[in-house]
């Protein structure tokens, strides 16, 4: 082990300990194109207090940071909010180096932690309510329970008003700058909504309740320290509205077309489509999948509330990206959607009742059957694709209103 | 008696299995649970489950 890597001293007694990974592109199937952080916190109270760990192989620049602190061997506590590998990978590793005192997890994590690594009876189980004292200073639990994992829980240090949060306001995005108010607004709005489109979408009436819940504890927080990404001390307010604001899924006047093709019909359409939407005055945004991660339109979904897809029929069936796609937004359960699709076909052309099929179990409200071209469009069909894009327009402003 | 599903995790609260694990015997329907019963899968409330359709 090196000890080039130093702590960030983030308040009176706490410092960032993590590591920046500003390689990692996919991030189990997400793309992360701004690299990404995995973060770990010392707290140097009378009991020393390690909040989470880091990804296995960057086990040494975590190790590395602590050093430049106190000597790993002197932590006597550690706290997993989070068993995903990211933050538990080198826990086992860390447990053995450090010999702690204790280990706190939820009763979750308990359970996931031995799954995972075999150390659950290692883990003192914690839940909401429960405190731990650390003789100078004080921790307290709130299990949030799938935000988002069943083990996931906050942990918050009374003294210095951290809240330690896990995954939850966190993003992808390797800095070198630990605080919001160092990194450029645009940026952290862009990849917060990019994390909670791809990781919490699914959860959000739970987030709703958590934002309530914590609201009512009526905590000072100075500091919300998550698990990736930059930490929150001047922006705290906006990034909770934006939470609430994601989580509630408002129908706003935007759409996106989605869509990928074979010999180009499928394209033409989907710009037809466009036209229509165009007429309306409803914001809209077409994506090739060519060119558009899964993750990009995972994005995008979160800020719309139409969704209208365009698959060619090949061999049968949805085109392979396109299924890749509704799967995915299928498990992100997007709320309060519109939709329709459209297919181009040779000669059989089951793509269009696939991908409705698709739609209403993701609980899309069908605008129309849709429409279906074979071969190459004609101008019938292009003015069809025209009137399907204004149906979705239309009835997304009435929906509005 | 009907299902339930788990809003968050998916799971499946079936009344003529129960849940034997934490004490929930079969043919408990799902008003019966107790308050403070949770997901046996993820850990979430009672109120975050939905009778399946």
């Amino acid at each position: 082990m090196n000890s080039i890597a130093k702590a960030i001293k983030i308040s009176d007694k706490v410092y960032w300990v993590g590591a920046v990974d500003w390689t990692i592109r996919d991030f189990h199937g997400y793309r992360t194109s701004r690299g990404t952080t995995y973060n770990a916190y010392l707290i140097m109270a009378d009991k020393i207090t390690l909040i989470d760990t880091v990804k296995a192989p960057f086990r040494d620049e975590l190790l590395s940071r602590i050093s430049s602190v106190v000597n790993p061997s002197e932590i006597d506590y550690i706290v997993s909010n989070h068993a995903e590998m990211d933050h538990s990978g080198c826990l086992p590793q860390i447990i053995d180096i450090v010999k702690p005192e204790k280990v706190f997890a939820s009763t979750m994590g308990q359970k996931n932690l031995e799954a995972q690594l075999g150390i659950g009876s290692r883990i003192t189980p914690v839940k909401t309510g429960d405190s731990l004292s650390l003789g100078n200073m004080n921790l307290s639990f709130i299990e949030t329970k799938m935000l988002h994992w069943p083990d996931s829980m906050f942990t918050y240090l009374k003294e210095e008003q951290i809240l330690f949060s896990q995954d939850a306001f966190g993003m992808h995005l390797a800095v070198d700058k630990l605080f919001d108010d160092e990194n450029v607004w645009d940026v952290l709005e862009e990849e917060g909504e990019k994390y909670f489109g791809n990781i919490l979408m699914p959860y959000s009436n739970l987030i709703i309740k958590l934002l309530d819940d914590v609201g009512k504890m009526n905590l000072p927080i100075k500091l919300v320290a998550t698990d990736h990404g930059p930490i929150w001390r001047t922006h705290i307010g906006k990034i909770l509205e934006l939470y609430r604001k994601w989580s509630e899924h408002k129908p706003v006047p935007r759409a996106i077309v989605v869509y990928d093709t074979m010999w180009n019909s499928t394209a033409i359409m989907a710009n037809a489509v466009g036209e229509g939407l165009r007429e309306t005055g409803v914001e809209f945004k077409i994506l090739p999948l060519s060119v558009s991660h899964r993750s990009d339109v995972a994005t995008e979904i979160l800020k719309s509330s139409a969704i209208i897809v365009g698959s060619p029929t090949m061999n049968n069936n949805i085109f392979p990206t396109i299924a890749d796609v509704l799967t995915y937004l299928k498990g992100l359960r997007p709320s309060n959607m519109i939709g329709a699709s459209f297919s181009s076909y040779g000669w059989s052309g089951e793509s269009l009742p696939q991908m409705n099929e698709y739609l209403k179990s993701m609980n899309v409200e069908l605008a129309s059957e849709g429409v279906r071209a074979k071969y190459v469009p004609s101008e019938t069909d292009l003015k069809a694709c025209f009137e399907l894009g204004k149906l979705v327009g239309d009835k997304l402003r009435a929906k509005i209103q | 008696m009907g299902k339930y599903v788990c809003d968050a995790c998916g799971w499946v609260y079936d009344p003529a299995i129960g849940d034997p694990d934490h004490g929930i015997a079969p043919g408990t329907s799902f008003a019966d649970l107790p308050d403070d019963w949770t997901c046996p899968e993820c850990g979430v409330g009672k109120d975050s489950f939905s009778k399946q359709e």
